[in-house]
Formats: C-alpha cells, structure tokens, sequence
C-alpha cells in the first residue's frame, strides 16, 4: 500500500465537502458565528456606554447645582439619581449598583459667586475603565458649557475674578485605565473569532466518524492517517477564509477598522493561522474518545488562548510564565501580525518573527495527531 | 475440512496477485487466537480454518466474541495471542495488504448517511483505487439492483436496503473474503432471502465468505456452522453434523389445550425446552428415558411423537449449556 495516494485523498476530499454542503446547521453556524460575535464583541468592548447609572449628593440643592445636573444629563451620558446620604453612595458604588457618585460640597453656590472655584468631586467605579473612560472624558466638555450657562450672577461675580472657570471637577478614580482603543480591539477579535469557529468545527471531525460507527467502516479501508487528516482539514480551511472574508466586511463596514497593510499578505498569513487550529482541533479529536471530551478539550484551550495572547490584557503587564505559555499559542502571534498589518501597515520582513513559531505549532500538532490516529480499533 | 480440490480462483484485481492461502489452501488460518479487553478475555483461544468458497456461519450468543474474532481476522485489532493468516497473509503483520483483498461490513450500518448510493459507492471506489470506477460504481449499482436508488441518500433507506448498500459496498474492490457480521439484523424475511441469494451468488464465483448471525434459517444455508461460547469454538460442522452430534431428542404432543401441558411439563426432570408451536407442544432433552417420563406423567390428552431435533433446539441446548447469558 502506497504512503500516499492523490486518488484516495481526492475520494475523501469530495465525501468531506459534500457532507459540510449537506449539513445546514454549520453553514449557517459558519456565517452566523462570526458576524454575531464580531457585533457582540466589537459592540460591547468597543462601545462608547451611555447612561451610565450616577447618584449625586447635594448639601443644598441651589440654582447652580440644578444646572450642573441638568447639563450632566443632557450629555446622554449619566442617568441621574439624588442620594439621600454619604452611605447610601458608598454602598451603591461598592455593589456596582452606581459607576458614578457626583459629590456637590456645601456652599457650593457662593463659593461660584465668590470665584473661589471650588471643586466638584467624582467617584468613579474603575473596575472597567472602557465602560466609564468617555464619559469620564466628557467632564471637560462640560466644564466649558457650564460656564457659558451659568446664570448672570456668575457673571457679575467674574468681574472680580476674571481668571478661570467657575469651579472644578475632581475625578477620582481607583486605577489608570488601560489605554485600549476601538482600533486595537477589531484585530484581536479577527483572530479570537477565528479561533473559535475554526477550532470547534475541527474538533469533531474525526470523534463523529468514532461515534457515528463510519471510523470502523473506513479504518477496514486502506487509507493513511495523513489522508484521513487532510480531507478532513481543507474544506475547513475555506471555511476559514470564508469567516475571515466576513470579519472583514463587518469589521470596515460597521466597525470603521482601517486597513493599512497589504491585503494579501494578510490573507496569506491568516491562512497559516487557520490552518494551526484545524491542525489542534485534529489533534484533539484524534485524542479524544467522543464528542463531548473533544469539545471540553477545545473548550479548555479557548480561554487561555484568548486571555493569555494579549486580547483581553495587555501582553507586556502579564508575568513571566504567562509570556513563555503565551509565545506558544498561535493566537498570540497572529494577532501580533493582523495588529500591525491592519493598523501599522506591516510588510513580510515586519511579520516574519511571528510567523515561524505559529508555522512550527501547526508541524508539531499535525505529528502529534498523525501519531495518535488509531489504524485499529484497540 | 477438506479444501474442495478445484476452488475456482476469486476475482482478483490485476495488480495483487490471487493468492492460493497456505499450503492447505484455507483462506482463513488462524491459531489460538486470544483477545482481552481489560481484564475480560473475550476470545479465548481460538483456532478456525476455512477453505476457499465456502460459506461459514458464525453463531453464538451475544457476548461470545464473533465481532471481536471477524475484526482481528481483517486487522482492525490486534490479537493479544495466537497467530494465523488470512488470504495467506499474517494476521498481525500484514494487516494493511489483508484489507486490500477483504470485504468487511460491520454490523452496525456504517457507510455515510449524508451521503447519496453512489457518492459512497464513488468513497468506495477512490480508496480502493479502482481502475475505471465510474463504471465500476455502475456495474455494481446494475448487478445489485441499486440503479434506481443511486440518487438517495444513504440514511434515508430502508433497513434492507441499507444492508444491500452496505454489501455491494464491500464487494466493490472485488475481494476474496467477505466477512460479515449480523449483515441481516432487523431486516424482513423477504429482503433476508434476497440477501442470502446474493450472497451464495457471489460464494459460486469462489468468494469465501464469513458471516455471523442470530437466524437460524440462515444457520441452515451455510456450508458449516461454527458456534461460539465464552470466546471458543464449541461445536462446528454442517447443520445436519452438529445436529447429529449433538445427540438431542426431541417429541411432539398434539391434541387438547397444548399450553397447559407445557407448563407442567417443564418442570418435569429431563425436559430442557417445552415450546408451543400453534397447537403443538414440542419438548426437547438430552436423556430419552426422562422425557418418555415426563410425557407418562404430565403429557397425558396429547398424542405424542418423535420428531427430528431443529438447529433452533440445538442452539437453545447450547445457550443453556453455557448460562444464562452475560
């Protein structure tokens, strides 16, 4: 029996394509997965949140502070709540029930009339600082606005003062939020959809055949693992580029993402990537003894291959050992690329760093996978 | 188990020479074959010729290690003992080339229910690597009857047809070994006669065929019987040796309300099955003098006579023999 024969991987690969045609629930999953989770993602991470639930306490409400609130709500950003007490706002902010707590001092009003400037204190909740960082941002616009709409009273009192704007506001915050832009998040989500879609399809592959009785039927034939393993890796591999192709779109359409590299080169690449998680999906499924193992293994892998790649934190802030397991995983390395490809206009000689550790993954899964693929049924 | 001294050579593909077995001429040769899973010893020394065109029924309780024996004959499991060749090739080391020349087809249905007739059938053809398969795939399809079904998809057929499917699926690459395993469960007399027609056809151009089953009309259409218990050869033979060898004895009682004559004649010692068959009682026993016993003491209002033992009384003799089954 030949090592290899073009004539039966061709026979395996047209069974493998008409059985992903006849199979209406994976189309569907594949063009539905990525644009639900490009939204989803892109439109929760990336989001710019409004109405974001604040409490304000008001020694004395006054004409002044009522202006104040007014103008914060009207910025769309805060959905406003007057609190009674110092510790109902500290209970609602420790519960997350508030993100902002606007802290009017006593006074306030005459010390705007005296032109002492006083301050207005913001807490802010900084567990997630994408979802407050703009209307954080916003305070100063609005400092702006309030000083052109204070009533004329101000404006008789600036006469004495000329200097500065009526009063102040002191944010307070926790932790610096991270510097994560819209930009930086799109690209990292083109690998992590990728990822996800591709590596579950795979990892069934060859437990259904087990599980179905088809693995004993075509283990009696004489085919090679190596064939068994491509037919079943390349239709997905077009599925891929199918995914990616509408990653794209919705990611320039709606997402606004710029594409500043070559656009083949980055089909190319992705390509590679594509193929690294169809080569572990493989691998997973060799091991596996059914579905359900295979999909908790593929399960398992998501996660640190999401977090741990520089997606979800930043790459540099992670500690030493996470950095080694991270330069492991494709994920890391492609996001690396597509990052700085999209938004930095990388060339080959750019990428080519990151490029031979995933070209190696996808070489030591396959051998693993080839290994372990059982020609009997022992 | 003398090899019929002119066995018409099977239909060989160009490129593999036909081969004459060993020097007996048996295609299947196997010695002491031995197969554990854990700690359960599944096959226990198992030693099984078959001469070239002959077709040979596999029987034996569930459990009694047929599956197990017909996938090591064809290399999907190693043996953990015991040696042997298939179509003249060693079982364990020459697995690869024995699938090449053995049609298998698996008990549970196994081909791709996504797929339609032909598109298996055309899966078939490119993993052989047939020379010409579209017509291959046509004479095939005409010869079996399956042309009209060509379109279909596979899961959508009924169970016979399925099992066709699944046959001409097997004898595609033209092999010289068909080994199947309960090829007719579940499938209608009808379809079970026609099946059995193919499958003698396809014995008559010199096919060696092995085949497992549970039907005892079957049993009776092959050539030899080998029964199975524990992972080891009990008795084999044609029905009508292992029937005679086994030297059961067995009456008939008819007359007036048979089912209560049954009842109280299984209890009596001696009696090892009281069946009802319509209005006959029909009881079975190894010990002669028992049963004339039993038939004084509780067959009384029934005319009795003796009858030939069936294979089915047989069979039922040899499960009992072996314990309730596992």
């Amino acid at each position: 029996m030949t090592a290899f024969s073009v004539r039966r991987l061709r026979a395996l690969l047209r069974k493998e394509w008409l059985q992903v045609k006849r199979d209406p629930m994976t189309l569907r999953l594949i063009v539905a997965l990525p644009v639900m989770q490009l939204l989803i993602f892109g439109y929760a991470i990336n989001s710019n949140p409004h109405d974001l639930p604040t409490g304000v306490l008001m020694a004395q409400p006054s004409t002044y502070e009522r202006t104040i609130v007014a103008a914060l709500r009207n910025s769309g950003y805060y959905r406003i709540r007057l609190l009674s007490s110092e510790r109902e706002a500290e209970e609602d902010i420790a519960q997350g029930n508030l993100l902002f707590v606007v802290n009017v001092p006593p006074g306030f009003d005459r010390s705007v009339d005296r032109g002492e400037a006083p301050a207005i204190l913001i807490d802010t909740d900084g567990t997630d600082p994408t979802a407050i960082g703009y209307a954080t941002a916003a305070l100063g616009g609005l400092t702006g606005v309030l000083a052109r709409d204070l009533p004329p009273v101000r404006r008789a009192a600036a006469t004495a003062a000329p200097a500065g704007p009526p009063f102040r506001f002191v944010v307070h915050t926790r932790y610096n939020p991270e510097q994560l832009t819209v930009l930086n998040v799109v690209p990292g989500l083109i690998c992590v959809v990728l990822m996800m879609s591709t590596l579950m399809l795979t990892t069934l592959a060859i437990t259904r055949e087990r599980e179905r009785g088809t693995m004993e039927n075509l283990l009696a034939m004489p085919v090679r693992p190596i064939e068994v393993m491509l037919a079943k890796i390349a239709p997905y591999v077009g599925i891929g580029y199918l995914q990616v192709l509408i990653i794209l779109l919705v990611a320039v359409g709606l997402l606004h993402l710029p594409i500043h590299g070559s656009i083949v080169l980055l089909f190319a690449v992705l390509g590679l990537f594509i193929a690294s998680n169809l080569a572990l999906g493989i691998t997973y499924s060799t091991l596996a003894a059914n579905q359900m193992q295979a999909q908790q293994m593929a399960q398992f892998t998501m996660l640190p291959f999401m977090l741990l790649s520089g997606f979800a934190f930043p790459f540099q802030g992670m500690p030493r050992w996470a950095r080694i397991v991270g330069e492991i995983m494709p994920t890391t390395h492609a996001m690396r690329i597509v990052r700085g490809l999209l938004l930095k206009g990388n060339g080959m000689a750019d990428i080519l760093p990151d490029l031979w550790p995933i070209a190696l993954f996808t070489g030591c899964t396959v051998a693993i996978a080839v290994r372990f693929y059982r020609e009997t049924l022992d | 188990m003398i090899p019929p001294p002119d066995a018409p050579p099977g239909p060989a593909r160009d490129d593999v020479p036909p081969h004459d077995g060993t020097s007996s001429g048996d295609v299947i040769d196997v010695r002491d074959l031995r197969k554990d899973f854990g700690t359960r010893r599944v096959v226990d020394g198992l030693t099984l010729r078959v001469p070239r065109g002959e077709v040979c029924g596999f029987l034996g309780a569930n459990g009694s290690g047929k599956t197990t024996t017909i996938r090591m004959l064809c290399g999907l499991l190693a043996p953990d003992g015991g040696s042997g060749t298939c179509l003249g090739l060693d079982i364990v080391r020459d697995a690869p080339l024995i699938r090449r020349q053995v049609g298998y087809m698996t008990q549970r249905f196994s081909l791709y229910e996504d797929l339609t007739v032909s598109e298996n059938l055309d899966l078939v053809a490119g993993l052989y690597e047939l020379p010409d398969a579209c017509a291959a795939v046509a004479d095939i399809m005409d010869r079996m009857g399956l042309r009209d079904r060509a379109g279909q998809l596979a899961g959508q057929l009924s169970g016979g047809w399925k099992q066709r499917l699944a046959l001409t699926a097997c004898v595609l690459h033209r092999p010289q070994l068909l080994l199947l395993d309960e090829p007719t469960a579940g499938v209608d007399v009808k379809a079970r006669r026609a099946f059995w027609d193919l499958i003698h056809d396809l014995a008559g151009e010199g096919l060696t065929v092995l085949v497992s089953t549970h039907y005892m009309d079957e049993a009776e259409r092959c050539a030899r019987i080998v029964y199975l218990a524990g992972g080891r050869i009990v008795i084999q033979g044609s029905a009508a040796e292992v029937v005679g060898r086994v030297g059961l004895v067995t009456f008939e009682g008819t007359g007036a309300p048979v089912e209560d004559a049954a009842r109280r004649i299984r209890a009596a010692p001696g009696v090892e099955a009281a069946t009802v068959l319509g209005r006959v009682l029909h009881i079975a026993g190894m010990d002669r003098a028992l049963l004339d016993a039993a038939i004084a003491t509780c067959g009384a209002g029934l005319v009795w006579r003796e009858v030939d033992p069936r294979l089915e009384d047989v069979f039922i003799h040899l499960l009992g023999e072996q314990g309730p089954p596992r």
